[in-house]
This record gives C-alpha cells, sequence and structure tokens, in this order.
C-alpha cells in the first residue's frame, strides 16, 4: 500500500504548496478536492450550455444558435453536466474525502489507483469541449440513439465515445476502491451497522457502478464499430436493431441515476443530525432502503422506452417495478423528517439547502412515479415534462445537496467558516431561479413542446421566457457562492477543529486535518449520530 | 391532539381532491382515450398533491417549531428509531403504488394499450380487441395488425416530415385528414432514422423504428385541426418536423376524399 | 485481491452485455438470405480443450511454487503461455477460414467482437504469464513467500477460461 507512512506524521507539512493540488498525489484528501474543483469548473461550462439553451429559447424561432450547434450544446450540456459534474462530485470528491474518515483509515484502498482515476477525467473532459471546435461535437443528445449517432458527423460522436469510456472506466476504478475500502479497510472492531450512513450509500453506489457501467462500455463499443467499421449492430439499414442499444444504454443509464442521487442521500443523512441535534432516524431501515434501491434500480430500465415498440407485458412490469422504487426511497424521507421533529434545528446555509433538497425531491420523485405509469408516460415522453422531472431531482435533489456540503464541510477542509449571509443570498437566488425555470416546463411538456427543439410554437412563449430569466437567476446566484468561497478561505471567521460539535470521524481530527488524517491512532466511533446519548462540548 | 391530526389529514385530502380534480392543464380532449387519459392525470395529481402538501408541511412545521433558540447547545431528544412508525411509512406509499398501478392498469387496458400484438394467430384468439368492442382505442405497436379499422393510413416518416399515404383513393399527403368517430390505423414506417408521431389532443405517442413496422390506432372524437409532433429528436430540423391532422365529420371527409382520389387512368 | 474480483465482475458484466445483445439480435433479426449460424466445429472444439487444459497447468504452476520449486512453477508457466499462444494461433486460424467478414451480417459481427474480446484478454493474460514468468526467476519478486501476482494472474486466467466456455457454448453450439 503507498502512503507516506513511512515519514513521521510530524515531518509532514499540513499545509503544503496548492501545487500538490495539481500533482499526482495519493491523498485521498488532495484526490477529493482535486475532484470537488475539477467538477465545479465542469459544472461552469455546463451551466454556460445550458445558458446558451435558454438563451435560444427565450423566443420561439431558432435564431441565436444554428439548428446543428443547438444541437451539439445541448448533447454537451447533458453529458457534461452528468459525466464530469455530479458522477465525480457526489461519489469521487466527497466519497474520497470522507470515507477513509468514516472507516477509520489513513487512506483509500488502492491510492495510486484513485490518482490515476481522478486523472482520467481532465483530458476526457477537455476533448470533449474540444470538439466543438474539431468539426462539431456529437449531436445525437446524450443518449446517443442509433441510427441517429450513425449518421451525425462520426467525429464528434467517436469522441464522445472515447470520453464516455474514459470517465466510466474511471467511475468503474473509483467504485472498485470504496467498494474494498469499507468493506476491508475498517478500523478493527467497527462494525458494519456503526458506520455513517453515506458509507452505505456509497457501497449501494459502487454496486451499481460496478454492475452496470461496464455494459455501456461494452454497448459504446459496438456502436463505434457501427460507424468506423461499418457493422449493423444497431442499423436497421444493414438488418440490426436499434431497440436493442436502447435496452443496453439504459442498463447502465437507469442505475445512473441512482449513482448520481444514492450518494446524495448519503450526504443528507449526514447533514441533518449535525444540525438538528439528533439521532439519524432508523438507522437500519436507512440501510435496507438502500439496498432496496439498489436492486431495484437494476431491474426498471425499459421505463425510458414505453413508446419504442417494446412489448405489453413488459411495460407493465417495468412500471410497478418502476412504482415500487418510490417505498424504498420514502422510507427515506420519512426518517429524515422524523430525524427533524423534536431537534434543535439551526437553519443555516447547508440546512437550508438540505430542506429545499426535501422539497425539491419529493417532487421530482412524485412525477418520475407519475412517469413510470405506461398510458401517463405516453404522452408526455420526450417533452418537457421529461426535462422537468429530471431537473427537479438531478439539481434540485443531488445539485442542493452538493451546495449543503459544501456549507458543511468547507470549514473541514479550510480550516474557516463561509460567510451566512452570503450564503443565504446564495440559496434564495438559487431555489426561486431553480422553481421558476423547471416548475413551468411542467406545464409546457404536457401542453405539446418536446424536448430537444430549438424552435417551438408560439403559444408557449410566456412560458418559457419565464423558464429563461428563472436560469439567469441561478447563473447569478453562482456569484454570492463562488465570491464567499475565495473570500472565507482567507478572510472568512477560523472555524476551530470542530465548529458543528459533530460527532463523525472526519470532525475528531484537526481542520484541516493532516496528512495521514489523525496524529494517533484512529478514534474508535460507536455512535456517529449519537446527539443526546454522547457528551458533546459547546 | 389526535382530532388536530385528523383535522389535518381530511384537510389535505380534501385540498388534494379539489386541486386534482378542478386543475385542467391538459389540451382539448379531441379524441376517445383521451378523458380516459384525463382520468388517470387527475387521479396521480390528486395524490400526489396530497403527499406533497402533506411531506412539505410537515418540513416547514419542524423547521419552525423545533428551531434552535439563541444560546441553546443542548441535544434534540434522543430517539433512534420507532418500528410501528417504519411500518406504517413502508406500508402507506407500499399500497400507494400497488393502487395506482393496478388502476394505471386498468387505465392502459381501456386504452388499448394490452391487447396483444406482433402475433396474428394471439390477435384472433383475443375477442377482445375485436373492433366492435368499443373503447379499444389505441393499438400500440405491431408487425400485423389484425384488427379491423374504418380507415387504414401508410405513414411514412422521414427527415423531416409525414408523408401520408391512403390506400383508398391513392392519395399521398403531407397531411393527415380523418373522419371524426371512426377508428383510424395507422401504419407507420420510418426511412432513415427513429422518429415519433405525437398528436398531444388524442393523448397518443409511438416512436417510428426503421425495420420495424409500427402500427398505431386511434379514435378522433372532435373536428378540428390539431398539430402532429415529431417527438423524438432526428436531426438538425427535428424541431420543425410537424404538420396537422384535420379531424373532419363523416360528410366532410368524403368530400376531401373525392376532391383529392386520383381519377383511374 | 477482492479489488481484483470486483474488477472481474465488472469485466464479466461487459461480456453478459454482448452476451445479451447478441441473443437478442438472435431472437429478433433474422439473418439476410445466405448467412448461417452453423460454424465449423473442430477447431474451436480443439481451442476449448487448450483453454481448460491450460487451466490446469496453471494451477500446477503455482501448486509447484507453493511446495518450493521454482523451476517446475517456471516450466508450467511456460506450458500455459504456450497453450495460451496455441490457442490465439488457431483463432487467428479459423478467422481466415471463415467464409464471412466482420460486416457480412449481424452474426457474423457480434461473433467478431466476442471471439476478438475474448481474444484481446487471452492476449492480455498470456503476456501476464510471461511477466509473472520472468518475475518467478530466481531471485525475482515472485518466491515461495510472496506470490499475490502469481495467484492474481491465475484467478485472471481461469475467469477468461470461463468466459471461453459459456462463449463457447452460446456462439458455437447454440
Ligand atoms: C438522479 C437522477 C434521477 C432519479 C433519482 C430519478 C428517479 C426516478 N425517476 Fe427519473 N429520470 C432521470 C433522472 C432521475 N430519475 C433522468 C435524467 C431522466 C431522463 C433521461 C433522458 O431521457 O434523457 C429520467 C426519466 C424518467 C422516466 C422516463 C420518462 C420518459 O422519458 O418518458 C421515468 C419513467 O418511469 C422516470 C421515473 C423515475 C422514478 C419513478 C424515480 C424514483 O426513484 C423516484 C422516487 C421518489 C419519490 C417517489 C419521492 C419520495 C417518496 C415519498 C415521499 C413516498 C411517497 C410517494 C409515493 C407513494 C408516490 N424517470
Ligand atoms: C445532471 C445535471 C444537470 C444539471 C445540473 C443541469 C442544469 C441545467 N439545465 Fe439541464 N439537462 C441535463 C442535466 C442537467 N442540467 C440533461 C441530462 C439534459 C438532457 C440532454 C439531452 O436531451 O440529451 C438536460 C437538458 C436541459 C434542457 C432541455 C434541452 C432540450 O431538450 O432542448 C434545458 C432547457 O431548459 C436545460 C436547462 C438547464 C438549466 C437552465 C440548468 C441550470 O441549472 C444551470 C445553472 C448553472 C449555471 C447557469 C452556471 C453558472 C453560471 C455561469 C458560469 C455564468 C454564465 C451563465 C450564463 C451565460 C447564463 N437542461
Ligand atoms: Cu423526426 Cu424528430
Ligand atoms: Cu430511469
Amino acid at each position: 500500500m503507498e502512503s507516506t507512512s513511512e515519514l513521521p506524521v510530524s515531518l509532514i507539512p499540513n499545509h503544503g504548496s496548492w501545487l500538490r493540488y495539481l500533482s499526482f498525489s495519493l491523498d485521498h484528501k488532495v484526490v477529493g478536492i482535486q475532484y470537488l474543483v475539477t467538477g465545479f469548473l465542469f459544472y461552469l461550462v455546463g451551466g454556460v450550455l445550458a445558458g446558451m439553451i435558454r438563451t435560444e429559447l427565450a423566443t420561439p424561432i431558432s435564431d441565436y444558435l444554428s439548428r446543428e450547434v443547438y444541437n451539439e450544446v445541448l448533447t454537451m450540456h447533458g453529458t457534461i453536466m452528468i459525466f464530469l459534474w455530479i458522477v465525480p462530485v457526489v461519489n469521487g470528491a466527497f466519497g474520497n474525502y470522507l470515507i477513509p474518515f468514516y472507516v477509520g483509515a489513513r487512506d483509500m484502498a488502492f491510492p495510486r489507483l484513485n490518482a490515476v482515476a481522478f486523472w482520467m477525467i481532465p483530458p476526457a473532459g477537455l476533448l470533449l469541449i474540444a470538439s466543438f471546435f474539431i468539426g462539431g461535437a456529437s449531436q445525437s443528445g446524450w443518449t446517443a440513439y442509433p441510427p441517429l449517432s450513425l449518421r451525425t458527423p462520426a467525429l464528434g460522436q467517436l469522441i464522445w465515445i472515447f470520453s464516455v469510456l474514459l470517465l466510466g472506466g474511471s467511475s468503474i476504478l473509483g467504485g472498485i476502491n470504496f467498494i474494498v475500502t469499507i468493506l476491508k479497510l475498517r478500523r478493527p472492531g467497527l462494525k458494519m451497522m456503526q458506520l455513517p450512513m453515506y458509507c452505505w450509500a456509497m457501497l449501494g453506489t459502487s454496486i451499481l457502478v460496478v454492475l452496470s457501467t461496464p455494459v455501456l462500455a461494452g454497448t459504446l463499443v459496438m456502436l463505434a464499430f457501427d460507424i468506423v467499421a461499418h457493422t449493423g449492430f444497431f442499423n436497421p439499414a444493414i438488418g440490426g436493431n436499434a431497440v436493442v442499444y436502447q435496452h443496453l444504454f439504459w442498463f447502465y443509464s437507469h442505475p445512473a441515476v441512482y449513482i448520481m442521487v444514492l450518494p446524495a442521500f448519503g450526504l443528507v443523512s449526514e447533514i441533518l443530525p449535525v444540525h438538528s441535534r439528533k439521532p439519524l432516524f432508523g438507522y437500519t431501515t436507512m440501510v435496507y432502503s438502500i439496498l432496496a434501491i439498489v436492486f431495484l434500480g437494476l431491474i426498471v430500465w425499459a421505463h425510458h422506452m414505453f413508446t419504442s415498440g417494446t412489448p405489453p407485458w413488459m411495460r407493465l412490469f417495468f412500471t410497478i417495478a418502476t412504482s415500487f422504487i418510490a417505498v424504498p426511497t420514502g422510507i427515506k424521507f420519512f426518517n429524515w423528517l422524523a430525524t427533524l421533529w423534536g431537534g434543535k434545528i439551526a437553519l443555516n446555509s447547508a440546512m437550508l439547502f438540505a430542506c429545499a433538497f426535501i422539497v425539491n425531491f419529493v417532487l421530482g420523485g412524485i412525477t418520475g412515479v407519475a412517469l413510470a405509469q405506461v398510458p401517463f408516460d405516453i404522452h408526455v415522453h420526450d417533452t418537457y415534462f421529461v426535462v422537468a422531472h429530471f431537473h427537479y431531482i438531478v439539481y434540485g435533489g443531488t445539485v442542493f445537496i452538493i451546495f449543503s456540503s459544501i456549507y458543511h464541510w468547507y470549514p473541514k477542509i479550510t480550516g474557516r467558516m463561509l460567510n451566512e449571509p452570503l450564503g443565504m443570498l446564495h440559496f434564495v437566488l438559487t431555489f426561486v431561479g431553480f422553481n421558476l425555470c423547471f416548475g413551468p416546463q411542467h406545464w409546457l411538456g404536457m401542453n405539446g413542446m418536446p424536448r430537444r427543439v430549438s424552435e417551438y410554437d408560439p403559444q408557449f412563449t410566456l412560458m418559457n421566457q419565464i423558464s429563461s430569466v428563472g436560469a439567469l437567476l441561478m447563473a447569478l446566484s453562482t456569484l454570492p457562492f463562488l465570491i464567499n468561497v475565495f473570500h472565507s478561505a482567507w478572510r472568512g471567521r477560523v472555524a476551530g477543529n470542530n465548529p458543528w460539535r459533530a460527532l463523525t470521524p472526519e470532525w475528531l481530527t484537526s481542520s484541516p486535518p493532516p496528512v495521514e488524517n489523525w496524529n494517533g491512532p484512529a478514534p474508535h466511533v460507536e455512535h456517529p449520530y449519537g446527539y443526546g446519548l454522547v457528551e458533546t462540548t459547546p | 391532539m389526535p382530532s388536530g391530526h385528523f383535522l389535518v389529514s381530511v384537510g389535505l385530502i380534501l385540498l388534494g381532491l379539489l386541486v386534482g380534480q378542478r386543475v385542467d392543464m391538459l389540451p382539448v380532449q379531441a379524441s376517445v382515450n383521451a378523458p380516459v387519459y384525463d382520468e388517470l392525470f387527475r387521479v396521480l395529481f390528486s395524490i400526489g398533491t396530497m403527499l406533497f402538501l402533506g411531506i412539505c408541511g410537515l418540513l416547514v412545521y419542524s423547521l419552525v417549531r423545533f428551531r434552535r433558540q439563541p444560546g441553546d447547545f443542548g441535544d434534540g431528544a434522543a430517539i433512534e428509531g420507532n418500528l410501528s412508525l417504519e411500518i406504517v411509512w413502508t406500508a402507506i406509499p407500499a399500497v400507494v403504488v400497488l393502487f395506482v398501478g393496478l388502476y394505471s392498469y386498468n387505465i392502459y387496458e381501456r386504452m388499448g394499450g394490452m391487447a396483444p400484438l406482433a402475433d396474428h394467430s394471439v390477435m384472433h384468439a383475443m375477442p377482445a380487441t375485436d373492433p366492435g368492442s368499443g373503447d379499444r382505442v389505441w393499438g400500440g405497436i405491431s408487425t400485423v395488425s389484425g384488427e379491423t379499422a374504418d380507415l387504414t393510413v401508410d405513414v411514412t416518416a422521414l427527415q423531416f416530415a409525414f408523408i401520408f399515404h391512403y390506400p383508398e383513393g391513392n392519395i399521398t399527403t403531407g397531411e393527415l385528414h380523418v373522419p371524426e368517430g371512426e377508428r383510424v390505423e395507422l401504419r407507420m414506417k420510418a426511412n432513415d432514422v427513429i422518429h415519433a408521431f405525437w398528436v398531444p389532443q388524442f393523448r397518443i405517442k409511438q416512436d417510428i423504428i426503421p425495420g420495424q413496422p409500427t402500427v398505431l390506432t386511434f379514435t378522433a372524437n372532435r373536428p378540428g385541426t390539431y398539430p402532429i409532433i415529431c417527438a423524438e429528436l432526428c436531426g438538425p430540423y427535428h424541431g420543425g418536423m410537424r404538420t396537422s391532422v384535420v379531424v373532419h365529420d363523416r360528410g366532410a371527409f368524403d368530400q376531401w376524399l373525392t376532391k383529392n382520389t386520383l381519377p383511374v387512368a | 485481491m477482492f479489488g481484483l474480483v470486483l474488477f472481474l465482475v465488472g469485466d464479466g458484466m461487459t461480456f453478459a452485455g454482448l452476451f445479451a445483445a447478441y441473443l437478442t439480435f438472435r431472437a429478433v433479426n433474422p439473418l439476410p438470405s445466405g448467412g448461417v449460424y452453423d460454424l465449423e466445429l473442430l477447431l474451436p472444439t480443439i481451442n476449448t480443450a487448450l483453454l481448460v487444459i491450460s487451466s490446469f497447468t496453471f494451477h500446477r504452476a503455482a501448486r509447484q511454487l507453493r511446495q518450493g520449486s521454482g523451476f517446475g512453477c517456471r516450466l508450467w508457466l511456460l506450458i500455459t503461455a504456450a497453450l495460451g499462444a496455441a490457442f490465439l494461433a488457431s483463432q487467428m486460424l479459423e478467422y481466415f477460414k471463415l467464409p464471412f467478414g466482420l460486416t457480412a451480417n449481424l452474426f457474423a459481427s457480434t461473433f467478431y467482437v466476442l471471439t476478438g474480446f475474448h481474444g484481446l484478454h487471452v492476449t492480455l493474460g498470456v503476456l501476464m504469464i510471461l511477466i509473472v514468468w520472468w518475475q518467478a526467476r530466481a531471485g525475482g519478486s515472485i518466491n515461495r513467500e510472496s506470490h499475490f501476482g502469481l495467484e492474481a494472474a491465475e484467478l485472471y486466467w481461469h475467469f477468461v477460461d470461463g468466459i471461453w466456455v459459456v462463449l463457447f457454448g452460446i456462439i458455437y453450439l447454440l
């Protein structure tokens, strides 16, 4: 196991040069921050692309972007947001930073593999962005359905395939690392049922990553063969079958949505107890519901294909299986509400984002259950209703939790507090902008606006403009956030080691932590949520 | 305070039903299965409203009622769980989704979506798919249709247009014309990439997949002109790939038919 | 080692995806006239035998090492590598003898992608064996006390072997 363990801990400076963040570092905390910052930069890129989408859609005619470019922009927006922002951040960033603390280890199981996994991301992302400038990016949507993806300009599509393969590879390596770390690197005496919930969430997520991502890899290789070697796997013109691609793609990409949200569920479970000063309610059922989501998540993929000519029995099966995901998910939500009930809640920025997550996700989840009903889906499939559904979950859920987590763990990472009033401003702008942007899209979809179009019926102008204003507010909301993050890094109030008086292991060391996490032996935390049970000093 | 809880729950249920029934957010109903669809929509909307408002209400109430007082550094009550509560909130969603699933199955059945497709022999073994049985209006995809329709139209989708061909009368047109109240069967095929046929006012949508002949049936019942929209990304002009369907009463339709029928040479 | 097992699970899922695609194609997409599913069975059967035997020889090599015979271990490793190489050669031979090319029809394409992907695994495996063989030389990093590399390579080799048996069953016999 590579690590700096040969050096006495006291000889390793806590504050290395910032250049280590640009290096092939093996320290899990450095890797975690590398993931976080890289992911955020790509979020800004994806956000600028979203801004271009919303600018184009502010008027009913296709004027601001050419139609080809619009399709490139929307494909890249989806791909970048999913594969370069959400997945690397909720898994890679927080996973790498927190998991070794939570299991009481000094680093991940395979530090070198970890660094390799991270360094696969920047080239893949840059390549993807570069494809805009060399012959045009992929135009077939993030789903890349053939035969369209076989007919759009080949270079951009191939770059897209290559990048996604790299990112998928990175995510598989990360997943293996997490599973081994959680199962094998636990501090002696620490039981599985004593682990903080985020570990369970990451265990479930990583199982999904290992089981489903390779299938996507195989599928994309076949797609590449179709493009380069003119085989006919997915090309009906020469005897192939385009629907098989859809099955294989969604076999990965439905689990992928839980890869994007399960870690966020884990993060909420860490944040709520701390700021409401109560134990996490129903730990055991929370664990089982994660496992249930993992299992169900693997057998519902065809709900994306209700209009693709799937046989009726298949539609029925996938309707029922999909609907049942609401049960374990609901258990988690009710347990979170019960965690808040009777607590002493500090409504700071971290909590505001976490509570808004509950509101947004419940709405997105309910529209999800509606979409799972075949007859309902037939009308709204491939419309803005679906766009609204998944932004409520992906943005209103996961992105809100990423922000919440940044407010929560910033003092740990930097040793300084973020500014609260700026945080509140950030929250209000984001929450209002978000609902303005995606709320009206439900109505648009039901009333006849398909997705992935750069022009639309003028009757939809007003709603689209409201939506665009919302997007503008969301863009503005990043300003107070960025100012806050940079300003507080130099000028923020010094946090002390444990400003939240939290009980999980990452807080039982200095902030920022030393290279090997603890200057002594790892503490044994039997009750990571023992508020009211364990003495906490004010 | 059980009566308080009771009142709140009843209020919530009533509010949910009210919102679900009153708000009409869908386009006009122009086909036989549109009202069926809207029935499902209302039920889902009612249930969704109750759940959403209930959860948000609980959340906001907790945030206000249990907020930390300044200077209070104590902890909340150390309750780690409660088995009967867990059972209750596992059971309630389970019952709700089971009901929703069965109910939407029933809706789907009434729309005709469960008609066995693609296999001629099964088709005939199923009396329910008989055109006589009235309200089965949606056929979905199939390689062979097996149902007798009042009017059959061949649809070809290509980048970036729909072409309609009426075998009866040998008419080829870019705009679909159908008679009111009669069962229309579209036999669809795609020439290049995947397209989708969507008429929001009919509440039907079906992908048109190359290499896979598709059948879609519907019964329009409200004269007027409605948009046909391609709903599947099919290339740069995907957004412009739209046309109209004109629903005539029988007389007007016959007129249209005779006017456009090519004289037999 | 657990990490490797997880990796092989993932790798196995890639194969599973390809197999699933193959089976679906086969079930729903009729071949154009002239296309056939039946293949010459002689070479592939020999191939199967080669790989299965090589699993045993690898196992033998590992046992030799544990019993302290570095020489025996290296010998059996070489035999295993040779069997793997023979497999690859015979696979190439089969490719040349086949009447269809990569793009002939759906079956042909899936056939080449599946066997090719598997061939890639065998090639990697043979390279791995050679590396282990080199490390097992006197004074090398693999010896009686420390033989993680050898065991990892062995596990991988059994995995590749197992995949072939499934592949053989599905593609040649079905
Ligand atoms: C993080 C991402 C994420 C998550 C978590 C989900 C979660 C869910 N999704 Fe979503 N979905 C997407 C991202 C996500 N989705 C994306 C990106 C697409 C579009 C892809 C594309 O085409 O580009 C999509 C599309 C999509 C479709 C296809 C629509 C179409 O194209 O026609 C469907 C259909 O079934 C669906 C269903 C669901 C369901 C049932 C859930 C469930 O998991 C939700 C469960 C949660 C709740 C229900 C709320 C909490 C529960 C309670 C409070 C209990 C009580 C509730 C009830 C009894 C109802 N989603
Ligand atoms: C996974 C995460 C994720 C996230 C976080 C977002 C965030 C946003 N998304 Fe999107 N989106 C997807 C995933 C995501 N999206 C996917 C998967 C698709 C489907 C693609 C497909 O169909 O293939 C999609 C599609 C999609 C569409 C539909 C396009 C179409 O079908 O034609 C729209 C339209 O409004 C949209 C809007 C937005 C907006 C306004 C934001 C905003 O929240 C973004 C806010 C952030 C910023 C604005 C960045 C910060 C600000 C600056 C850097 C300043 C500069 C800003 C400007 C120039 C305005 N997204
Ligand atoms: Cu045709 Cu979109
Ligand atoms: Cu899904």
